[in-house]
């Protein structure tokens, strides 16, 4: 156990030093000046040469490196360009909103996908079964921001039903309590129902194929065999085996859903790492965005690793 | 078991693109200018199947109206609820037109919009798909090949790359690199050959022990001998499934990039940068977003099924006859 942490970590970083590296390497390569943001003629020599200064960038590259590398380790990514605030604390800013939508919007993905496979296997090959199938197949094609619009659209400006965007309604900030939670609750539903209808699919595809593997399997015949009822065998002994893999597969996924999710912040305008990774690529913020960048690969590489270590907590066969 | 022939998806999968193809190709022959702005307060936001006269004059602008006739050597146009006149020797031509997904805010025809963007998205989906084939096949076949240290450094430049949120990569290179066409073609393609990669060295790491590899070597053929006529031929299936798979997520990537606004710029339209486009008119002029969106469903859709199809295809040839 202990032997495979340490090797995880030791990949982990060696990961992490890679994307740092190269986006070090990007940023450092492209075509003009890191601050092209100047390069606007209307920008005068004096505050260019100021801005350089102020940021380092009048310094040999391999000093830059090491001070990136350095402070990136620390977690300290330097001072935001567009924000003039520290890159850390603007991220520290978005995490928590990205964490709350796409947690919540995975959640929300696998119990879905979950009632989707069990709807199928009521009747394996039957009508219900094919047309969700074909069902699947369609939505693994939607892409997120036409889910995100088409939701938008049609509960929130054609029922009214729901807000269209923002964490809050205007003025909520005033409200307290209770209705404060139920005011973020409906702002909560679409952007986390867009996120689940996007990856439902995929789910449901596998725990479908999964089960209907594992209940043709022995152990769930001499279940049956036993005198355990049709739900039994299915809940108690088919489903575990069958959720196993999808432990990996979330952890796989998640560099998708944390894209999937940057587009989805930005229709419905909610204040996450999206919103601010797109600002920042729109004013050019290089900092930011090499700051965005690491977290977000250190962000799937520690779901990586946990999904690992989840599987061996629950399947006793595997050890690390 | 089955019937004898190609799977049905695979037939789908290729009709449904072949279709698309076409339609981009030669729609946008038929379907006029798709860049000709037409008299913006008369016939812009137009919703779908909404007729206009639009007559244009011979100093270049354009006049629309809901209807126009020729009454002593003038034109009466009735437009926006008041009726305009002009000399007819002013008119260089009129036309009766059907707005088949409506018009945008400059009173540019939607459906015309549509099909040359189609060009765009597909062509920038397939363009960057041959470079990740490209990128893919080299890599795999070199690290299959040769083994050893090379192997283990390609493979594990593979494994951090395929970690890395591509988006959050692809957002960096778009703020760096001025995104054009060609920018976002090898900024996808360079950013999604990591799957074929894998792909191909396993193939090749179990090709390289048969026969008629073992016989190629015997004789004396040179390593890029073997790899090109050798090996690729037996690379066609799994590649084929591969590219596939990979289109789908190449045109949804180019979409969405588009539609944030970092991916293809005006005057240049691509069905994602539509859908951006759509967004400052959204909800009202729904009809600017959700064509635009469709279309990028069709094609993944499209793509999807294909690879289903060549993966059945692929398994059922596999499978030992009879």
């Amino acid at each position: 156990m202990l032997r495979f942490l340490l090797r995880r970590a030791g990949a982990a970083v060696v990961l992490v030093w890679l994307v740092a590296t190269v986006t070090f390497a990007l940023v450092s390569l492209a075509p003009g000046d890191a601050a092209a943001g100047l390069a606007d003629p209307r920008v005068a020599p004096e505050v260019r040469e100021r801005f350089r200064r102020d940021f380092g960038l009048d310094r040999p590259w391999p000093a830059r490196y090491l001070d990136w590398l350095a402070g990136a380790a620390r977690g300290d990514f330097g001072v935001s360009w567009a924000h003039h605030r520290p890159v850390a604390a603007v991220l520290a800013d978005a995490v928590p909103a990205t964490a709350l939508l796409a947690g919540l919007g995975l959640a929300l993905e696998i119990a879905g996908g979950l009632a989707l496979a069990l709807v199928q296997l009521r009747r394996p090959h039957g009508r219900a079964d094919r047309a969700l199938t074909g069902l699947a197949l369609v939505a693994y094609a939607l892409p997120a921001f036409v889910v995100a619009l088409s939701l938008q659209y049609l509960f929130a400006y054609r029922l009214r039903l729901l807000p269209p965007s923002h964490q809050l309604s205007p003025g909520g900030d005033l409200l307290a309590g209770l209705p404060r939670l139920l005011d973020q609750l409906r702002h909560l539903v679409l952007p986390v129902a867009a996120i689940a209808l996007t990856g439902v699919a995929a789910v449901a595809r596998y725990l479908r194929g999964a089960l209907l593997d594992e209940r043709g399997q022995l152990y769930v015949l001499a279940a049956r065999a036993r005198g355990c009822s049709e739900r039994r065998a299915l809940w108690a002994h088919a489903l575990p085996n069958a959720l196993l893999p999808l432990v990996t597969m979330v952890g796989l996924s998640l560099p998708f859903l944390i894209s999937g999710s940057l587009v989805i912040e930005v229709i419905f305008a909610w204040p996450g790492m999206g919103q601010t990774m797109v600002a920042a690529a729109l004013a050019r913020d290089l900092p930011l965005l090499m700051g965005g960048t690491v977290l977000a690969t250190l962000a799937v590489v520690a779901g990586n690793a946990l999904a690992d270590l989840a599987y061996a907590l629950v399947d006793p066969r595997v050890r690390l | 078991m089955s019937a004898p022939g190609a799977p049905p998806r695979l037939v789908t999968g290729t009709v449904v693109l072949a279709v698309l193809t076409l339609v981009v190709l030669l729609g946008p022959l038929l379907a006029g200018d798709p860049a000709a702005i037409v008299d913006p307060p008369a016939a812009g936001l137009l919703p779908p199947l909404a007729r206009r006269t639009v007559i244009e004059l011979r100093d270049g602008s354009t006049l629309a109206g809901e209807n126009a006739r020729q009454a002593d050597g003038r034109w009466l146009i009735a437009r926006r609820g008041e009726q305009r006149s002009v000399a007819a020797a002013d008119v260089a031509t009129v036309s009766h037109r059907l707005y088949w997904l409506g018009t945008d805010n400059l009173g540019r025809d939607l459906l015309a919009r549509l099909l040359t963007g189609g060009r765009v998205s597909l062509a920038i989906g397939a363009l960057a798909l041959t470079l990740a084939l490209l990128v893919g096949s080299a890599v795999g076949l070199t690290a299959g090949w040769r083994g050893g240290a090379l192997d283990a450094v390609l493979m594990r430049l593979a494994d951090a790359l395929l970690a890395v949120p591509v988006l959050f990569l692809l957002i960096l290179l778009a703020a760096l690199f001025r995104p054009s066409p060609a920018a976002l073609v090898a900024v996808l393609g360079l950013t999604s050959w990591m799957d074929i990669a894998r792909l191909v060295r396993g193939q090749v790491l179990s090709l390289k022990e048969r026969e008629f590899v073992v016989a190629a070597r015997a004789i004396g053929a040179s390593g890029p001998r073997i790899a090109v006529f050798h090996l690729l031929p037996n690379l066609a299936a799994p590649l084929a499934q591969g590219a596939a798979l990979r289109l789908g997520d190449l045109i949804l990537a180019e979409a969405a990039l588009s539609f944030l606004g970092l991916g293809v710029q005006p005057p240049l339209a691509s069905w994602g940068a539509m859908v951006a486009h759509g967004q400052e008119f959204f909800p009202a002029a729904w009809w600017l977003t959700f064509p635009a969106g469709a279309a990028v469903v069709a094609a993944v859709i499209g793509a999807a099924l294909l690879a289903d199809g060549v993966g059945e295809a692929a398994r059922a040839e596999l499978r030992p006859t009879p």
